[in-house]
């Protein structure tokens, strides 16, 4: 039989807001342990949260970046569970009255675009972090009150590596937005994944199972794949799956139980009596409306259209935002915008790399590298002394043409002075002479080589072959 | 003569103004009246004496530097259960443990502004939850009037000390009538401000959609001041409200002619003790002889409001408590994972009657059981906000007892938990409700104890709270007895 996978994503992203979302304290990672808290994210007794307005804002963003409506009226729920980490042993969240419903997402997929919905992404509060130490753990509440939002999709995923794919287009979205930064490694961004099987020709969804610590989104892929085929084979022999939490074991590439439907938490949400209800106002939602950019995948598309770029390179922009704005920059003007894109892409790229440096710290500006590719281009100098030039501009932050101009780099289109290197070369080399003359092509090039060595690679290179052919026909 | 820890708030700044006392004499003879009652009485769970003489001497050097303040140099007492910095707070619990606040309360730092001297943990039912101050880990309080009686609760130590004369005045906090109880019961003034008008930020809470801290004190004018300081809407609590504060001690004067008095028919229940009826009787004749105009009204959904009360005051509770646990706070008891030492720690950490009312909100927060208990009352709860809201398009005010009955004995209802869940039955609406309410001194039972007068006010509606009550004590003297106790 034919089985069917039906998947859906529960995505836990933390909001990049300087503060938390019910205090003042700094939300960044990487400080010593316990020293970003203050009472209130401590849950000591007494304290009251009061909404971080950025926090409200930035959902909101988010719920308009995918595709999201927000409500008018969006309010707080205390969902109950004892766990050490968790300071009030109550985390406020949104269960009934979410800031954002009903949106999608569209991303590449196995060869198109595919769709999936949006249930809600509602905000609530990150919890600290245990850490286990030999004989004694310890509580680091420096996480406890970041805002977290939680995005749901409809369980229109049918795959593994579909849900890869949407995980990467979100975190896209996400970062495009610059609602979070999406660390995956700093824990910004956790998935669960609830999946069922069920034969091809069946209706009914199958049992719900609940994969839990994924670390990664390649480890989600994994854990997706693992579990289709464990339920897949469960089926196979007669079994019968039950509603359950699993955990994935990444070393072991497994998934273990952790509990079933029986010995579910009950949260016991209610609402949360501290916080007001929250109503947005229609010019609150019209300014943060304002904010919201391009998405990916039209980026791509635009990209792919305006500039005449190949896919591939489309991608790249899209993946690196900063280097696509960059090349934006770049091409304006310029004809052939492939070569804006290659030079952006390779070189700029890879000197970037090798220099540590960012394009913020660039000394000169986009229009650089347009005006580079002019030059070629037009014939003024070769790529290889454009190569030079670049290096020389990533150096000093001057422009390709004085650069050239000071180091007298222009290309030699002079026929007469071509022809000299010509001769000198000819002169120098008759074993390679003869062999062209014999018809073997490749000698050509060798002299070709050998001229531009001499004209210590200004010689206009169409221009030498041309000579040379000429000259030695003769 | 009056000793000088009897002088009301009023009385006392005009002393300090006019130099016949200073700081430190009365915050000595608070002491020394603390040294001789409390061992008798147990309103203060503990107190720093040098801390508190090094107050009264700053507020001492302050006025001599020609500063002043709406309190300063009066000493202030301050219920177990609001947080002053680098003091202890237990919420009359074990579970605590030696937990010291880290910060001030809202209310601490207005307080302060004012030049209070804040002084003294008072004693009060284990996080706020009880009618008699019976629940408590450091021991019940006594009440002055008696001291085989309780005091109510949960307030039950700020009243009596401002009763007993051991404070000027003192804060406590209010979810179902823990302050106008334990002030009728002890004879002094309770105020419980309208829900929002009072920051809650430092209130340890207890069922936060009720909670509201207010004052007690030896008048209404003290009343008056003490609100005076404390209101206002704080950035810190979301659900205070921006809604102006005028200026209650003006708000005093005047007078009755006009102001319409409302008779609640459901409240003339069977459990009201003849002596509380007339008492209270007498004292609404005595509004009417001042110029009030007394109606009867109707508030339909009383009978409703113990049961919604305690749907939703245990619901927030069992939340609200949920943090004390032996991870940070107290004793902790090990156990072999955290659901094991968190379930052996609050086992013995916490007290009877908080266990009640923790499985209680459990329960009724249960999946399955939500609708049924929690939804249902909040619905209520809108019912019985509606009939007074109704009620105040005819009337002005509310009177009503108090309390069904005088001061019960100690462990007289401490066996049967409904039974003390009907002492609140004038009182808990008021919360569900959010209005302001007063109780006032206006008899004495036969045995000598006190009965108080409850007034209802609308929301917000603080200042006709504060002038029907001062003109009633301005022509009678209730308010005036004080206890024998030597």
């Amino acid at each position: 039989m034919e089985y069917e996978l039906v998947i859906g994503l529960e995505t836990h992203v933390q909001l990049n807001t300087c503060t938390k979302m019910w205090c003042g304290c700094a939300n960044e990672y990487g400080s010593d342990s316990n020293t970003n808290v203050c009472p209130v994210c401590l849950g000591l007794p007494g304290v009251l949260p009061v909404l971080n307005e950025a926090a409200l804002r930035k959902t909101a963003l988010t719920g308009f970046l995918l595709n999201c409506s927000v409500p008018g009226y969006a309010k707080w729920d205390r969902k109950n569970y004892f766990y050490p980490d968790n300071p009030k042993n109550y985390q406020l969240t949104q269960l009934d009255f979410p800031s954002t419903v009903d949106g999608y997402v569209n991303f590449e997929s196995l060869g198109g675009i595919v769709k999936v919905r949006i249930n809600r992404a509602h905000l609530e509060e990150d919890v600290g972090k245990s850490f286990h130490f030999a004989d004694y753990s310890g509580i680091d509440f420096n996480r406890a009150g970041v805002p977290l939002l939680e995005i749901v999709t409809e369980p229109d995923i049918n795959s593994a590596e579909m849900a890869y794919d949407y995980l990467n287009a979100l975190k896209n979205i996400l970062e495009y937005g610059a609602v979070s930064d999406c660390d995956m490694e700093k824990g910004q961004v956790r998935c669960d994944v609830n999946i069922s099987v069920r034969p091809k020709s069946q209706s009914k969804l199958g049992e719900k199972v609940e994969i839990k610590n994924m670390n990664s989104f390649s480890g989600i892929r994994r854990a997706i794949t693992y579990e289709f085929k464990r339920q897949v084979e469960v089926l196979e022999k007669g079994g019968t799956l039950v509603q359950e939490t699993r955990r994935w074991d990444d070393d072991a590439g497994v998934t273990d139980s952790m509990r079933t439907k029986e010995d579910a938490h009950d949260y016991r949400y209610f609402p949360d009596p501290d916080l007001m209800p929250y109503r947005p106002s229609d010019e609150w939602l019209s300014a943060i409306r304002e904010g919201v950019v391009e998405l990916p995948l039209d980026r791509k598309m635009r990209m792919m259209s305006q500039h005449k770029i190949p896919q591939e390179s489309a991608d790249v922009f899209v993946r690196e935002p900063l280097l696509g704005d960059y090349f934006e920059q770049a091409v304006k003007g310029v004809k052939n915008s492939r070569s804006v894109a290659n030079w952006v892409i390779n070189n700029l790229q890879a000197k970037l790399v090798e220099s540590g440096t960012t394009i913020d710290g660039l000394t000169f500006s986009p229009a650089a590298i347009g005006e580079l590719v002019e030059l070629v281009e037009s014939g003024k100098i070769s790529g290889k002394i454009a190569q030079e030039v670049f290096n020389e501009m990533f150096k000093s932050g001057v422009s390709p043409l004085g650069i050239i101009e000071s180091k007298g780099l222009s290309q030699v289109s002079d026929t007469v002075q071509l022809k000299a290197f010509c001769e000198e070369v000819i002169v120098a080399n008759p074993a390679s002479v003869d062999d062209f003359r014999d018809g073997k092509e490749a000698a050509l090039n060798f002299l070709k080589g050998q001229v531009m060595k001499i004209s210590r690679g200004k010689a206009n290179p169409k221009m030498v072959d041309d000579l040379l052919r000429e000259m030695l026909v003769d | 003569m009056t000793m000088v820890h009897s002088l009301t708030i009023n009385q006392l700044i005009e002393k300090l103004r006019g130099g016949q006392l200073t700081s430190r004499q009365i915050m000595e003879a608070c002491l020394n009246r603390i040294d001789s009652v409390d061992d008798k009485l147990n309103a203060f769970i503990s107190y720093d004496v040098e801390d508190a003489l090094a107050q009264a001497d700053f507020a001492d050097k302050a006025r001599s530097e020609g500063q002043e303040g709406a309190l300063l140099g009066v000493p202030v007492a301050i219920k177990d259960v609001i947080a002053v910095k680098n003091h202890p707070l237990n919420c009359a619990s074990k579970i605590l443990g030696n937990y010291e606040s880290p910060y001030d309360a809202t209310v601490i730092k207005k307080l302060r502004e004012a030049g209070a001297i804040i002084f003294g943990r008072v004693n009060m039912d284990e996080f706020a939850m009880g009618s008699s101050t019976e629940n408590s880990a450091f021991g019940p309080s006594r009440n002055p009037w008696d001291i085989d009686y309780t005091p109510g609760g949960s307030s039950g130590g700020s009243a009596v000390a401002v009763s007993a004369d051991e404070c000027i005045a003192s804060l406590g906090s209010d979810t179902g009538g823990s302050i106008r109880q334990p002030a009728a019961l002890c004879g002094c003034v309770g105020l419980k401000p309208t829900y929002g008008r009072v920051s809650r930020y430092g209130l340890v809470a207890f069922a936060s959609s009720l909670d509201q801290i207010g004052s007690f004190t030896k008048d209404v004018k003290d009343a008056a001041i003490m609100l005076q300081v404390i209101a206002g809407a704080d950035e810190k609590d979301s659900t205070s409200v921006p809604e102006p504060v005028p200026d209650y001690t003006v708000a005093l004067s005047g007078e009755l002619k006009g102001m319409r008095i409302g008779l609640p028919r459901e409240y003339q229940v069977d459990g009201l003790d003849t002596e509380v009826k007339a008492a209270t009787e007498s004292a609404v004749a005595k509004l009417e002889e001042l110029g009030a105009e007394v109606k009867e009204i109707s508030l339909p959904h009383t009978e409703y409001a113990i049961a919604t009360y305690y749907i939703i005051a245990t619901a927030e509770a069992s939340a609200n408590l949920a943090r004390f646990e032996g991870v940070r706070y107290g004793a902790r008891i090990d156990g072999e994972d955290p659901e094991e030492m968190n379930c052996r720690t609050r086992g013995a950490g916490f007290g009877d009657e908080v266990k009640r009312r923790i499985i209680l909100g459990t329960y009724v927060l249960s999946s399955g059981y939500y609708d049924a208990y929690y939804l249902r009352a909040q619905k209520v709860r809108t019912l019985i906000r509606q009939d007074f809201l109704q009620a105040f398009e005819h009337v002005d005010l509310i009177a009503t007892p108090t309390t069904p009955t005088p001061a019960f004995k100690i462990g007289e209802k401490a066996k049967d938990p409904l039974e003390m869940y009907l002492s609140d039955i004038f009182t808990i609406s008021c919360n569900l409700a959010g209005l302001c309410g007063v109780s006032l001194p206006c008899g004495f039972s036969e045995k000598g104890l006190p009965i108080g007068l409850q007034l209802l006010g609308r929301p917000f509606g603080e200042s006709d709270l504060l002038r029907a009550a001062n003109i009633y004590q301005e022509a009678t003297d209730w308010h005036t007895k004080r206890p024998d106790l030597d």
